[in-house]
């Protein structure tokens, strides 16, 4: 048993270090720093010096151009990013349709769709949800029905993250009818945005940004050639890439971040003439908060090494998961405690980097509220806390 | 004993009640959110001759008694419709300022006023680095011949935008955070030197930065005793956490009950949701969460009524457990719903919003736990 890095792994991480300081973009960095919103320009930006350098692709084979790293360097990679506050890489395409892409994409698919998501030409949105089919995903009732070399998609998929953006759109869809009740006729289906039928609408969340839409379908007809694998076998697909989307979702980089942010700003904010920080009851909730972020890397750890040994992370992906969203919620409610006061204002202009009025609120006060009100949405995305429970109850504990 | 509520407050219950029910839907609401003056004044007025506006004070001022009871009756059912009109800045803080040491000038004129639903007010106290230390005051007023000269940075102040009358603190003697020395006046925020920013809140209302510099008020703005005014800001205070958790009692009753609905109509895996247990042992603590926080703000507003050292003490009790079930209602009823919880198009995250900063206002769970301890 071992957890120090080895001579090779400081080494690595120094040049990622090194790496960072040099190629992050001035912007991107002060945004970062101050808690301003990013747009879309900056992940692409981000994303395309990362893909010159050959790091974009964490998780893919190196024949497609991944960057063949041991859990460890994936480990070091996300600290070290976190730490001076990088981007992340939008998920939709590059962690996401990727790997069904060249797990079950026929060689032609693989060709056209991967080198645009590594350099990150194409912006990808996730079609999976609907208004019916929430956590019950397989319930989805978008129908594509065939019609020479096309299909024909009707219905409607929500919660689409940045779908505003979105050249491409990777559904879930029935080939088989409607019946609701059939995973066997869910197929996998990759739909260029742009198609006549697609109309998007925007839906506003608590922080009055819009960050997801509705997708509708309207007759869209969709090139048979878009179909990756075989007809049916759609949902066995998307588990594949369910658990993808799970790992990472531990944040613990981020959210060891977010704690040191914590503490410095406890130490900043007046409470009756001592620093925040020094009143036992906050001091007590931080402890605890590290205590468990602490369990958590080490959980995340023991998982990292499982898979290096070639296990596919399985159940475990869902404590992370529940964890992961818990300890970071939690440091939300923290940061609103030391704002107070300065947690009401409602400035969302404030936090665009045009932005050259009066600034009201000590340092990025005035986003706590909209921050910690967006981030409730991480407990139910992704699968939502309950059903990673109902998951763990089935696959590990037997009920 | 005997917890049930008067005739007069069942009526006042009820017209509320009604009020909110018929005029107060959730989209009118948002309406208002984002007009510019931020509430109705067509509403207002129709508190002024409803005769809400004079609950608060006491009959010797013209009012209807204004006990703390009635207020949290009033309250209460604001709360239900998460009611942004400006009561509690200028009834409750403002007036009540006026109410517990104004002259009779000052109440004729500003209560009169008030309650005609003529003029709005606001409480500047809270300054940058004060957070809930109310005797921490770097404003200062200096006195100049037959007037006070202020200058300073007041934080947050709540409807400070439409105040024609803001209560300011001011040190008039004294080192920042003495106890002695603070005092309080009426500023008129079109005087010279008076500069606010003025902004929307996360919860829907209205609040400024409010910028004094050099600004002149007239010996006959001082509100009460010079350098005394502490103890007067914290009764007043103790009436502003009691009306908003009042207020939260109603929104949190809300969003319980529009939690049990959803989850009675969204089907997922064939079933209404309302089916999985995991779901309902939830519900049933935000329930039990709702049904104390209604017991200790009972409590709260019977010890404010029989006034004593210990009103204090049940104020912090109050405040500390309402914190509590607001978080813990508010999350729950946003996870609960799923995705729809988290977008602005639904109302119970307008629920969630302000029972978050209900949590935050006049000293959070933290300070009230710590204060409840102390005294
Ligand atoms: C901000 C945001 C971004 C999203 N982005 C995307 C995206 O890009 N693409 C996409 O396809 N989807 C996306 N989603 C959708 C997301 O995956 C769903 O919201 C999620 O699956 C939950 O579904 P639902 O919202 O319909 O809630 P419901 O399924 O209706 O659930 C409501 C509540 O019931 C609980 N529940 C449901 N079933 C059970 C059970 N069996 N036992 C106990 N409790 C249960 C849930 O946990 C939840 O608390 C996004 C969602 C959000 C909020």
């Amino acid at each position: 048993m071992n957890v120090d890095f080895s001579a090779e792994e400081l080494a690595f991480q120094e040049e990622v270090r090194q790496f960072l300081k040099e190629k992050l973009p001035a912007d991107i960095a002060e945004k970062a720093r101050k808690g301003l919103h990013f747009e879309k320009e900056d992940f692409v930006t981000w994303q395309k010096i990362l893909a010159e350098k050959g790091w974009a692709a964490v998780n893919w084979p190196v024949e497609y151009g991944g960057t063949g790293w041991t859990s460890t360097q994936k480990y070091i990679w996300s600290n070290e990013c976190a730490k001076v506050g990088a981007p992340g890489v939008i998920p939709f395409g590059m962690s996401m349709v990727a790997p069904v892409i060249y797990g079950f994409g026929n060689e032609e698919q693989k060709k056209r769709f991967l080198p645009d998501i590594l350099n990150s030409n194409v912006w990808w949105c996730q079609g999976y949800s609907e208004p019916n089919a929430g956590s019950d995903l397989a319930s989805l009732k978008t129908t594509a029905t065939r019609d020479g070399d096309e299909y024909v998609v009707n219905g409607t998929k929500t919660w689409t993250t940045l779908g505003q953006y979105a050249d491409w759109i990777f559904c879930l869809v029935r080939t088989g009818g409607s019946d609701a009740k059939n995973q066997e006729a869910i197929s996998f289906l990759l739909i260029d945005m742009t198609t006549p039928g697609i109309t998007v609408s925007p839906i506003y969340m608590l922080d009055e940004r819009r960050e997801v839409n509705e997708v509708h379908f309207d007759n869209v007809r969709v090139p048979v050639a878009n179909l990756i694998g075989e007809e049916g076998k759609g949902w066995t697909y998307a588990k594949v890439l369910l658990t993808h989307e799970r790992t990472g979702i531990a944040r613990v980089a981020q959210s060891k971040m977010a704690l040191q942010s914590v503490k410095a700003l406890a130490t900043e904010t007046n409470d009756f003439g001592r620093p925040l920080l020094e009143n036992p009851a906050f001091a007590q909730k931080v402890a605890e908060l590290e205590i468990d972020l602490l369990a958590l890397e080490y959980t995340e750890l023991r998982t990292l090494a499982a898979v290096s040994t070639g296990k596919a992370p399985g159940p475990e992906s869902s404590i992370l998961k529940i964890k992961g969203t818990e300890i970071a919620q939690a440091i939300d409610e923290l940061k609103m405690e030391i704002a107070g006061y300065y947690a009401l204002p409602f400035l969302d202009e404030q936090f665009d980097i045009n932005f050259d009025g009066e600034w009201v609120g000590p340092g990025s006060a005035a986003n706590t509220a909209p921050t910690y009100f967006n981030n409730r949405k991480t407990s139910i995305y992704g699968g939502s806390n309950e059903v990673q429970k109902n998951i763990i109850c089935k696959a590990v504990l037997g009920l | 004993m005997d917890f049930s509520y008067s005739e007069e407050q069942q009526m006042l219950q009820d017209s509320i009640a009604k009020f909110v029910q018929n005029d107060y839907d959730f989209d009118s609401r948002m309406k208002l959110v984002k007009s510019d003056l931020g509430y109705s004044e067509a509403n207002w007025k129709l508190f002024a001759e409803l005769g809400w506006l004079m609950v608060p004070f006491s009959e010797a001022d013209g009012g209807l008694g204004g006990s703390a009871a009635d207020l949290m009756v009033v309250m209460e059912e604001f709360g239900k419709g998460i009611v942004i009109e400006p009561f509690l800045a200028t009834t409750v803080l403002g007036g009540g300022l006026v109410a517990a040491v104004g002259n009779d000038t000052q109440k004729a004129e500003l209560i009169g006023g008030i309650m005609e639903g003529n003029l709005q007010m606001a409480f500047a106290y809270a300054e940058p680095q004060s957070r809930y230390n109310l005797a921490d005051v770097a404003t200062t007023a200096t006195k100049d011949g037959d007037s006070y000269r202020l200058s300073g940075h007041k934080a947050v102040v709540l409807n400070g935008a439409a105040a024609d009358v803001i209560a300011v603190s001011a040190r008039t003697s004294g080192s920042q955070m003495d106890a002695e020395g603070i005092s309080l006046f009426l500023v008129d925020p079109k005087s010279d030197g008076v500069r606010l920013k003025t902004y929307r809140t996360q919860d829907g209302g209205r609040a400024a930065e409010v910028h004094l510099d050099n600004v002149t008020v007239s010996a006959d703005q001082l509100l009460g005793a010079e350098g005394q005014a502490l103890p007067v800001m914290n009764q007043v205070l103790n009436r502003a956490i009691l009306s908003i958790c009042s207020e939260a009692v109603g929104a949190m009753e809300v969003s319980y009950k529009k939690t049990v609905e959803y989850t009675k109509t969204r089907v997922q895996f064939g079933v209404p949701i309302a089916k999985f247990q995991a779901l309902q042992h939830r519900m049933a603590d935000m329930f039990i969460e709702h049904q104390q926080a209604k017991s200790i703000v009972l409590m709260a507003a019977m010890k404010l009524d029989q006034g004593g050292a210990e009103a204090d003490k049940a104020v912090s009790a109050m405040k500390s457990r309402i914190g509590k079930a607001a978080r813990k209602i508010g999350q729950e009823s946003i996870q609960i719903h799923g995705g729809i919880g988290v977008t602005e198009e639904l109302d119970v995250g307008h629920y969630f919003k302000r029972l978050t900063m209900i949590e935050l206002l006049f000293g959070n769970g933290d300070f009230h736990t710590q204060r409840f301890a102390k005294l």
